[in-house]
């Protein structure tokens, strides 16, 4: 998917929140929709199930107008984070241009995050894209609970976050720290238009 | 009647960003310089955005350098208004000239000009004549000239021809410095983050932003407690919010109704267990990828914009990048501005070449626009074609027509080895004989051979066309047009060089030719009637040059050379050779081959003339004036005078033959008398 069509002047941005199942990702979302006035955003398409688990995936088209000429457009995703969706995983990281990793910061889930980041590699070499190549920011969620519960953001840093990537402690539930991972992957994501050349 | 300049409104105090830079930047260059680089120069902003500053700025600018300088400075209403009492007092001349007298006009607000015909007159008339005087003007509009309703089309052309920027809406970055330096004035301390807050609501018209300002400064007054950012987006944000990504409006709102809270926007679902501040988020966020992506995208924007600025200066036109600009297609400004900077240098060359061989054409307007090369290349053309070309050899002149004898076999042997090398061997070469020994044919033909080289323009003329020449070129003042002819000649032939003698400029012109073409390896040959040496008159550096090279002589032709040649001449005309006579012809003394030419000529004309063949006898008759043995006369008209006429076709030297004869009658008379 091209980033930026200049013909158009249109900018799209697909980003996908990845993580494992339970970490948060449809709350990031939920969060954003609920702050995104009416008429910036489309219709959130979620495929939940009765327990309210992501079955396929949620959707979130931000319309964030004009900006220097461009109808800039944010398209997010998130995928289910149970392992056996992982054919709908590897579809709707098609053409990411950015993905945020949202990991589950209580102890008892590290092996998960570990494991969910494992299969977002895996399914990105899939599709023939570097892990090292592609904008990615980590979000460690839940950073709420009893501190006895969680890994400090910095304990986080140090088991997922190899390349130290932008990285941010959150709480999506009651939104701290979601609109900064937001800007922080689209800065990123964004910045690629100057690095890299223009795509048409 | 003319309002004086805010004296807050200086550059010192404009706070620049990328949105502004190409403006103030210019419109600093127009204070350091005015009339000198962009005249006129029409800045145009949304209301709000500083354009009323920036005039401002530059009227206090150019008076700090130049305290003298007549600056005036009026809106567009007071410009129609002083016109209108003008006119009402029968002054309309007076008007005028109060304003030809201005060295910097500073008009605001031009945007009024609509529909006002006179008044578009009046500008276009004071602008025409400020500009021939290189008095600058500095115009401001809510909009692009050719925006501006019904706006006569020669003021758009002229506007143009200066240079239009926009100042755009400031970033982020810069409207935290607004804010900061604004609090700074006012003595407002803010604590940390307020005013970023506050930036990132997209404020993004200037005098909004200080209204906002003010409502904070305000609300912090009559509180206890300092404002937090939380507290200032909220305070701020509801109408800001609104307000996003429509036009902008002036703003005014009387502080007093600042403390009342926003009202709820019913349009927003916010779910009830979010806290109610945090609807800014979306704003904020926006307005990073605002910044983020102006930054990224329009990266090339002020790269572009910024080449415009720097070739504008340097007095090119920059149509084509400003093109660019306006095209919906971001191109690779890397490229664009690279083609420009290789188009432009090849302006330069072709402008450098251009004035050297036309100097009038230096500064030509058709070699600063690099969208229209052609225009270039077809005046440097013109002026590669105007430029005369210097005299050629004459292609009669072969060097195969010469007859080689004993005498001319060294000149010959020298000729072609200087046809072959030229520059290499004898540089200069100096053919010395006397007249009709055909020093010149020899020069046309090496000439000619080194023309066949096709390398260049040969040039061959003669010492005394040489120095008309330069007296023309003195005359008409393109001395170094003319000079330039001949320093692109790949070999200079001159023929009767002793005839420079005396001729001081034409001597002083040769020996800087001389030396420029032997230096550079090209080829020189001289035919003198005199050896150097013996040239009166001539300078000493000009005659050991000329006897540095080769001086060869021709000799008188000897008679072997003499009988070649008859043989030769008998053949073209006769078609067959008379021994006798060829002998004869060959035997009579002869100090040049024209000579020699010329008495076969006359026996020729005078076979011609009797209807006899031409003989030694007749040769003998017609040359020494020795009487054949009488022959039997033919009857026929010729007898009837006394007078030889060349029948038809029997003339074979055009220059020989007499053709205006007197009247019968006068000749009679003449005879009579």
């Amino acid at each position: 998917m091209s980033l930026v069509n200049f013909t158009a002047r249109e900018i799209t941005c697909k980003i996908v929140y990845y993580g494992p199942g339970r970490s948060g990702k449809t709350t990031n979302l939920q969060y954003v929709y609920g702050r995104v006035p009416e008429s910036r955003r489309g219709r959130m398409v979620s495929l939940a199930t009765q327990t309210d688990r992501t079955l396929f995936f949620d959707f979130l088209p931000l319309e964030l107008g004009s900006i220097s000429g461009f109808t800039t457009k944010f398209q997010l995703y998130t995928v289910p984070g149970q392992s056996y969706y992982n054919a709908t995983r590897k579809l709707v990281l098609q053409g990411a241009d950015g993905v945020v990793f949202v990991a589950d910061s209580q102890a008892r889930r590290f092996d998960d995050n570990l494991e969910s980041l494992q299969n977002l590699q895996d399914n990105l070499l899939s599709e023939g894209v570097d892990i090292r190549q592609l904008p990615v920011v980590f979000q460690y969620n839940k950073q709420d609970l009893p501190t006895d519960l969680i890994l400090a953001p910095a304990e986080m840093d140090d088991a997922l976050n190899f390349r130290a990537v932008p990285s941010f402690g959150a709480d999506c539930l009651h939104g701290t720290g979601v609109f900064e991972t937001l800007r922080g992957i689209s800065e990123i994501v964004l910045k690629r238009l100057a690095a890299g050349t223009p795509v048409t | 009647m003319t309002v004086t300049l805010n004296p807050l409104y200086r550059f010192e105090t404009f706070v620049v960003g990328a949105a502004n830079r190409l403006a103030v930047t210019a419109a600093k260059a127009v204070a350091e310089a005015p009339g000198t680089v962009y005249n006129p120069l029409f800045i145009y902003a949304r209301p709000g955005l500083g354009k009323t500053h920036l005039l401002m700025g530059v009227g206090h600018a150019a008076r700090s350098i130049n305290p003298r300088l007549a600056v005036e400075y009026l809106t567009l209403d007071e410009f129609v208004e002083a016109f209108h009492a003008a006119i009402a007092a029968g002054q309309g001349d007076a008007y005028r000239k109060r304003f030809l007298d201005v060295d910097l006009l500073l008009v605001d607000d031009v945007q009024f000009l609509t529909h006002r015909r006179e008044m578009q007159a009046e500008l276009l008339r004071l602008t025409d004549a400020l500009q021939t005087a290189n008095r600058q003007i500095v115009l401001t509009s809510d909009r692009p000239p050719a925006e501006i309703e019904a706006l006569d089309e020669r003021l758009i052309r002229r506007f143009a021809g200066g240079l239009i920027i926009d100042v755009a809406a400031p970033d982020y970055e810069t409207r935290v410095a607004i804010l900061r330096r604004k609090a700074e004035e006012r003595r407002a301390a803010f604590a940390d983050g307020v005013l970023e807050a506050v930036a990132g609501l997209s404020i993004d018209n200037v005098r909004e932003l200080l209204g906002a300002l003010n409502r904070m400064i305000a609300h912090q007054a009559v509180s206890d407690a300092p404002l937090t950012p939380e507290q200032a987006r909220q305070l701020i944000g509801g109408t800001a919010g609104q307000r996003n990504g429509g036009p902008a409006e002036e703003s005014d709102a009387p502080v007093a109704s600042v403390t009342s809270e926003p009202e709820p926007d019913p349009s927003r679902a916010v779910p009830p267990s979010r806290r109610p501040a945090e609807h800014d988020e979306f704003s904020d966020f926006l307005s990073e990828i605002h910044a983020t992506v102006a930054l990224q995208v329009d990266a090339w924007r002020t790269q572009i914009g910024a080449a415009i600025l720097r070739w504008q200066g340097e007095g090119y036109r920059t149509g084509r990048l400003e093109a660019l600009l306006d095209a919906d297609v971001a191109p690779d400004p890397d490229q664009a501005v690279q083609g420009f900077e290789r188009d432009v240098e090849r302006l330069r060359g072709m402008e450098a070449e251009a004035a050297e061989l036309a100097p009038e054409l230096a500064g030509s307007p058709a070699f600063r626009d690099p969208a229209d090369m052609a225009a270039a290349e077809a005046l440097l053309l013109r002026a590669r074609n105007g430029a005369v070309p210097p005299p050629a050899p004459s292609p009669i002149w072969q060097l195969a027509d010469l007859v080689e004898g004993a005498g001319t076999r060294v000149a010959l042997q020298a000729a072609r080895v200087v046809a072959e090398e030229p520059g290499a061997r004898y540089n200069p070469l100096v053919l010395v004989g006397g007249s009709g020994a055909g020093k010149t044919h020899l020069l046309h033909a090496v000439g000619n051979l080194l023309a066949q080289r096709g390398v260049g323009p040969v040039a061959c003329l003669s010492a005394p066309e040489f120095t008309a020449e330069l007296i023309d070129a003195i005359d008409r003042d393109t001395v170094s047009a003319w000079r330039q002819r001949y320093r692109r000649c790949v070999a200079l032939l001159l023929d009767d060089v002793h005839l420079i003698g005396e001729k001081d400029r034409t001597q002083e012109e040769l020996f800087l030719l001389f030396n420029l073409l032997v230096e550079s390896g090209r080829q020189l040959v001289f035919a003198s009637a005199t050896a150097p040496a013996a040239i009166a008159g001539l300078e000493p550096r000009l005659r050991t040059r000329l006897e540095g090279g080769l001086v060869v002589e021709l000799p008188a032709p000897d008679p072997e050379v003499r009988e070649a040649v008859v043989a030769r001449e008998l053949t073209a005309r006769v078609g067959t050779i008379d021994p006798e006579l060829a002998a004869y012809l060959a035997s009579r003394p002869a100090d040049s081959v024209r000579v020699v030419v010329a008495q076969l000529q006359r026996v020729l004309n005078a076979s011609e003339a009797r209807g006899q063949a031409a003989s030694a006898a007749l040769a003998r008759e017609v040359l020494d004036g020795v009487l054949p043995a009488p022959v039997a006369r033919k009857p026929g008209p010729n007898r009837s005078s006394g007078i030889v006429a060349p029948t038809a076709g029997g003339a074979r030297s055009r220059e020989k033959t007499v053709w205006e004869w007197p009247e019968i009658g006068d000749r009679l008379l003449e005879e009579w008398r």
